[in-house]
């Protein structure tokens, strides 16, 4: 990391001329389509322009035009990685304006898949992060895991990426045996492998060097930019929303919430390797503590879909069913706030409704849009290589940032 | 993850074309030895934008395995890429960029439209989103879904496999070629 | 939130801003408090300054327009993370000359969320570094989240309307 004052006093004879480097939007090492405009000295970067957009979906005005449940499936597309837990927080703030009572049994049903969904999102980051360092086997080797997560989402609601889970109130069916199954599964096979993973890198001579140091950010500076997530916890702040405003039960488990030191890529990578430990010792819990019950919540039928056999065999119900998803089914009026812990830090939905079918308003809080812009400040000074580390430890993904 | 099965580890060797055999000699038309070699060594140019993307890495991981099909080797830079494969959203901004692309392509090159969003703009009917690529780009295969399994990418790849094995070689020459160019606007 | 925490937070609010106040609301447990536009920004310095109320995280900000009264709110949530309270503050401006300060002295994340609000709702915020649009393509010339523009791109050949019911 270069010192700024070398830089400016240089007593070079001509003007010390600095070269535009364009890290376009399609570039393998952004893993997402972002611009940054680099003016660099050599390898040192003095300063960079981003730009975003470039998958500008309008996914606000589009929910202006939606009932609730067709806003789900646009959820999902925003933070891609764990979609559920995007569906989960909607459905959750669509419960918190009609005022549902849910279930503990769907509170713990849920808390397993968005854990799921956490270890999904992580287990990219963390081997995103190996693979710009030059260590590609880790990627090869977790994206197994990836698939055995995607058989789980498969056999609770038939999708494997862009899962659309649950309903408002619940979930459609109660998980499978041939689900439980795979979830024993993948629990008894991905510590083996993680620590495999985390053998190949964590106390890896090269790994620490290149990360150690790269893309730094203070706490305070953190907190003003209002990071949230793995991001701000590795800057040293131990702020998680599972634990500051428990929702879906979260006080009943018993998870530690890892903090860093310095905030750099090392403190980032290693965070999200112990929350990951940490989601799977949740998933545990909860499997254990399972209680019995419904898998929806039995009053909000002006909400919840009917079940799909009913659906099938039954005029009333096919009926019921079109008019919720077209949402010509009575909806309070009123302005509700709702945030869950997404895979990069606090997901808010803040949702304003008129009575109409659609919604007034709904503004997505989205971590990834709101931390992304400390990056121009964190790569200051640094090498090239380091603003690419920088980059894919803050797991900037493109959905999240353009709406 | 699964034991080893022992059964597959045949390996599986591309069959020759049509030909006359003889002692040291083998004659068949330079379009099938061409069209067979161009097949199996596809090189994608992965333009990996959102949700379909991440299919992509799935597809590119070992339990699909891609790189079987010959395209082991990932080029991101234009001019050394046969093949285009659009995955994701493409917004009116990033419009320009995929032309830009594209015309830095050397011949012959393909293009594979993967997902619901690049080969109609998907369920974003929206002011910013580009209401599919071949607006502007010509495409060879689409590949519908959202996101579209890997099997269903392993297929489309397939079908750009038979375009590519039963191409003319005067194709890119030809008058027909150059008027659809003309069409989008590319020289 | 219960109702003393409110009471509290109001209190701290009402020894400076007393006559600011238009009113005060709770949807849902949420205390919400409709602010006069011109001294938004001394409110929130004051907020962030103050030794027991802390208000030192910004949620988010954003844009609402109300058509029926031609007025563009801008909407700020703000939260203590040391008392973990969460407070949300709504002005009203004009449609026509939606102009008020930027709130980037005070958070640096303001930046990108007033770029993106001027983006989708033509809210100049006076003071901002560096105000241009950062979602949608720079010569676009409405202001897209607005209600009286459509969603769908009107020269678009390919999708009839009478086939998607519109």
């Amino acid at each position: 990391m270069a010192d700024e004052s070398i830089i400016n006093s240089s007593t070079a004879v001509e003007e010390k001329k600095y070269s535009t480097l364009n890290l376009g939007p399609t570039h393998p090492a952004t893993h997402g389509i972002f611009q940054n405009v680099l003016t660099v000295d050599g390898e040192v970067i003095i300063h960079s322009e981003p730009t975003i957009g470039y998958i500008h979906r309008a996914f606000e005005k589009l929910s202006e035009r939606r009932p609730f449940y067709q806003i789900t499936p646009l959820t999902d597309r925003m933070n891609y990685c764990s979609a559920p837990i995007n569906n989960i927080g909607w459905h959750m703030t669509v419960e918190k304006l009609i005022g549902a009572e849910i279930p503990k049994r769907v509170d713990y049903l849920r808390v397993i898949i968005m854990e799921l969904a956490r270890i999904s999102d992580h287990l990219i980051c963390n081997t995103v992060i190996a693979v710009d360092t030059g260590a590609l086997t880790g990627f090869v080797y977790l994206f197994q895991f990836r698939e055995l997560i995607y058989e789980i989402y498969e056999e609770i609601c038939g999708a494997r990426l862009t899962t659309n889970i649950g309903r408002i109130g619940g979930f459609e069916r109660d998980f499978s045996d041939k689900a439980w199954a795979k979830l024993e599964k993948f629990l008894k096979e991905y510590p083996e492998a993680l620590k495999e993973f985390e053998s190949l890198v964590k106390r890896n001579r090269i790994f620490m060097d290149r990360t150690i140091g790269a893309g730094g950010i203070t706490a305070e500076r953190a907190l003003n930019y209002s990071f949230s997530g793995p991001n701000l916890r590795a800057a040293g702040v131990d702020y998680d929303v599972r634990v500051m405003n428990p929702y879906s039960s979260y006080q009943d488990f018993d998870f530690i919430i890892p903090v860093g030191l310095n905030g750099d890529t090392y403190d980032r990578f290693m965070v999200r390797q112990e929350e990951m430990w940490q989601s799977l010792s949740i998933i545990r819990q909860a499997i254990d503590k399972m209680p019995d019950g419904p898998h929806f919540s039995p009053n909000v039928p002006d909400f919840y879909l009917p079940p799909k056999e009913d659906v099938y065999n039954n005029m009333e119900a096919l009926i019921y069913h079109f008019k919720i998803v077209m949402g010509e089914t009575d909806v309070p009026k009123g302005e509700v706030y709702h945030c869950v812990e997404g895979g990069n830090g606090e997901l808010g939905f803040y949702l304003i409704s008129d009575g109409g079918r659609t919604p007034f308003r709904l503004h997505f809080r989205r971590p990834c849009f709101i931390y992304y812009q400390a990056y121009p400040e964190m790569i200051k000074g640094a090498n090239i290589s380091d603003a690419i580390l920088t980059m894919s430890s803050m797991n900037v993904i493109a959905g999240e940032l353009d709406s | 993850m699964q034991s080893a099965d022992t059964k597959n580890t045949e390996i599986k060797l591309v069959e020759k074309p049509e030909g006359y055999e003889g002692a040291g000699f083998f004659a068949t038309s330079l379009e099938k030895v061409v069209g067979m070699a161009r097949k199996n060594s596809i090189w994608p140019l992965p333009f990996a934008t959102s949700c379909c993307g991440i299919e992509f890495m799935a597809t590119m991981g070992a339990h699909y395995d891609l790189a079987r099909f010959g395209s082991e080797r990932l080029s991101f830079s234009p001019r050394q890429a046969d093949l285009l494969m659009v995955m994701g959203t493409i917004a009116k901004k990033m419009g320009p960029v995929l032309r830009q692309v594209y015309e830095q392509m050397a011949e012959p090159r393909w293009v594979l439209s993967v997902g619901a969003c690049a080969c109609s703009g998907g369920i974003f009917d929206t002011y910013s989103v580009l209401q599919g690529i071949d607006r502007i780009i010509p495409v060879d295969v689409y590949v519908p879904g959202c996101p579209p399994r890997p099997e269903q990418i392993i297929n489309g790849i397939m079908k750009i496999q038979h375009l590519v094995e039963t191409e003319s070689l005067r194709r890119r020459d030809s008058p027909e070629y150059k008027a659809m160019l003309n069409k989008y606007g590319i020289e | 939130m219960d109702k003393t925490v409110q009471e509290k937070i109001l209190g701290i609010i009402g020894e400076k801003f007393e006559s600011e106040i238009l009113s005060i609301e709770t949807p849902y447990d949420f205390l919400t408090i409709d602010f006069k536009r011109d001294h938004i920004i001394d409110l929130i310095k004051y907020l962030y300054d103050h030794p027991v109320a802390k208000f030192q995280y910004l949620t988010t900000l954003c844009g609402i327009h109300y058509p029926d009264s031609k007025q563009i709110a801008v909407m700020y949530q703000l939260h203590s993370l040391v008392n973990n309270w969460r407070l949300r503050i709504k002005i009203f401006l004009p449609e026509e000359n939606a102009v008020t300060p930027t709130l980037t002295t005070v958070f640096a994340a303001a930046n990108w969320m007033e770029r993106e609000t001027y983006d989708f709702f033509g809210i100049q915020f006076t003071g901002h570094p560096d105000l241009r649009r950062i979602l949608n393509v720079e010569e676009m010339i409405i202001f897209p989240m607005r209600k009286e523009y459509p969603l769908e791109d009107q020269t678009r050949e390919d999708k009839e309307d009478f086939m998607f019911g519109r």
